[in-house]
């Protein structure tokens, strides 16, 4: 790679985390200094001022996906909003039942929170999903119980970027009267996101992969037919309705909303720009042979393409190109745990081709130039850990690799 | 994480990566791991049947940066080496030489086996196992 020149390492993996866009910092910087008040203080200015600003930035947030703004509670991420989402609904519907369904390829927030509520004495079914990474929107239904009480299906996907047909489940779940919850982290700001339209009932997001700061996020409570309440998770000054307690974090929530309020401005441009680069990073990387996308490709978000390079590992290509590019890997060696990405395999790529996947998520800084320069590196790097690599020698030599007695470990 | 200097040193330049005639007497094949669990290495050793020394070693890896630098830096010490005394390498002396952290420790554990499975290979060849 010493041919190439030396240029700044390249960010193309905005599915982790986005940079904060600097429009969005300038909004939030007197809110650490002269505006620091505490926006629960009723009695001064101070307190009157942070106050507005929440309201303000509630109402920006409510703007993008066309609720009103008294339906977004304020969290301190995905996270925790996905855990008060399923926990805090799991406890206020107990008398209507025990029964969640969720599917395989959900965020560990979601699936952890899962874990608990059986530990807790709930019920829930994980539902698998087809080799392009979709639902079937059958077995949800057949999976609908009469102590059902959620249906969990985030809306787009972190590792694939695959869409979830929302409005179809929507449907359904309206029709069964059960709630429905979805995880719109990696969704809200990039693409149009209308809960209401498809008939969501919580949603959760996250500042931080829309150009907002880290550490903030909100819950989407539907207020009215049905009207949904979540138990609070978090006990204290009842503060955001008495769903979720804490003082709130004023210049993170003003930053949130500055950012919501970009992205629905912006949005639809971006993503067509996005969607452009996206193809033409992919089309590069697919003239190299074996080389496969994950994921369905008519459901998917824009900026993100997941790729299987065959018979190369994921880590050992990242390190190939980690001085020049920032991507992630599904392979297990990039991740303290020994196993590949769950997300793959629950979509049925063999073990061998999910340890051999990369990640590429575009943002809105993303310059067609980088792109360019990435193709031409990844390139080189899977050429480099083919020349490598044993089992690529043998598929080369027409050996099949499935016959092979590995000698597991 | 962060790589080690001689890590990455062995993984930019790997050492004797290649292929030896399997068909000959004197080469031992030893391939361990397995494409599901994200690692296959093979590692394979010439022999001088006079003298029972390693003369060549050559390696393919599928597998992480550490993976590949164990099996670069195991024909680095296998060359020259009487097989006997090739018996004797041991992962830890590997995870110690790349400063391995303790996830990586599998990929060693890898090298090793690979070692021995080459120079098995060779003796079963050679009517010796
Ligand atoms: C789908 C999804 N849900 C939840 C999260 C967690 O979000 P946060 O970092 O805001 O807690 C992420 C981010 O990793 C995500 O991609
Ligand atoms: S080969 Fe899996 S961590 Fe090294």
């Amino acid at each position: 790679m010493d041919t190439m020149e030396k240029k700044k390492l390249i960010y193309l993996d905005n599915n982790a985390t986005t940079p904060c866009d600097p429009r969005v910092v300038e909004a939030m910087l007197p809110y650490f200094t002269e505006k620091f008040g505490n926006a629960a203080s009723r009695s001064h200015e101070f307190g009157w001022v942070a106050e507005e600003a929440v309201d303000y930035a509630r109402e920006q947030v409510a703007a993008l996906i066309e609720t009103d703004a008294r339906e977004v509670i304020f969290t301190s991420g995905a996270t925790e909003s996905d855990n008060l989402a399923l926990k805090g609904a799991f406890e206020m519907y107990a008398r209507k039942g025990k029964h969640i369904i969720t599917v395989k390829t959900e965020h560990k927030a979601v699936l952890d929170s899962c874990r608990r509520i059986e530990k807790m004495g709930g019920e829930v079914t994980y539902l698998d999903v087809d080799h392009q990474g979709m639902i079937d929107l059958e077995a949800l239904e057949a999976a609908i119980r009469p102590d059902t009480i959620m249906v969990a299906v985030m809306w787009a996907n972190n590792e694939t970027g695959v869409i979830q047909p929302m409005k179809e489940i929507g449907e359904i779940c309206a029709r069964h009267g059960v709630l429905f919850f979805s995880d719109a982290t990696q969704a809200v700001g990039k693409i149009p996101v209308k809960p209401k339209e498809v008939g969501v009932h919580l949603m959760a997001m996250s500042a931080h992969k829309m150009y907002g700061p880290k550490g903030v996020g909100a819950l989407f409570v539907n207020r009215k037919a049905p009207r949904v309440k979540v138990t609070a998770q978090m006990d204290g000054g009842g503060h955001e309705r008495g769903m979720r307690s804490g003082t709130l974090n004023v210049p993170g929530i003003v930053g949130f909303g500055q950012a919501a309020e970009i992205a629905r401005k912006e949005m639809a441009e971006e993503a067509q720009r996005l969607s452009r680069l996206r193809d033409r990073l992919e089309q590069g990387l697919l003239k190299l042979e074996e080389t496969y996308v994950n994921g369905n490709p008519d459901s998917r978000m824009p900026h993100v393409t997941n790729i299987s390079f065959k018979h190369v590992e994921g880590e050992g290509l990242m390190m190939t190109f980690n001085k020049e590019i920032a991507v992630s890997s599904g392979s297990a060696c990039t991740s303290a745990s020994l196993e590949p990405s769950y997300v793959l395999i629950a979509m049925g790529l063999g073990d061998d081709l999910a340890h051999s996947s990369i990640r590429f998520s575009l943002g809105r800084f993303t310059t067609e130039e980088e792109v360019d320069y990435a193709i031409e590196a990844v390139s080189k790097g899977v050429n480099h850990m083919r020349e490598l690599s044993p089992i690529w020698e043998m598929y080369k030599e027409g050996i099949n690799l499935e016959e092979v007695e590995w000698s597991e470990h | 994480m962060a790589y080690s200097e001689k890590v990455l040193d062995h993984f930019n330049n790997p050492r004797n990566v290649g292929t030896l005639d399997k068909s000959k007497k004197n080469v031992g094949t030893g391939l361990v791991g397995a494409p599901e669990c994200g690692d296959v290495m093979r590692l394979q050793i010439e022999v001088d049947e006079e003298t029972g020394i390693i003369k060549d070693a050559k390696f393919k890896t599928f597998g992480c940066g550490s993976a590949i630098a164990s099996s670069s830096l195991a024909t680095e010490w296998l060359k020259g080496k009487p097989i006997e005394e090739a018996l004797e390498i041991d992962n830890m002396a590997i995870v110690e030489e790349l400063e391995l952290p303790p996830v990586k420790i599998h990929c060693s554990v890898l090298a090793e086996d690979a070692i021995k499975a080459a120079i098995e290979d060779y003796k079963k060849k050679n009517g010796q196992a």
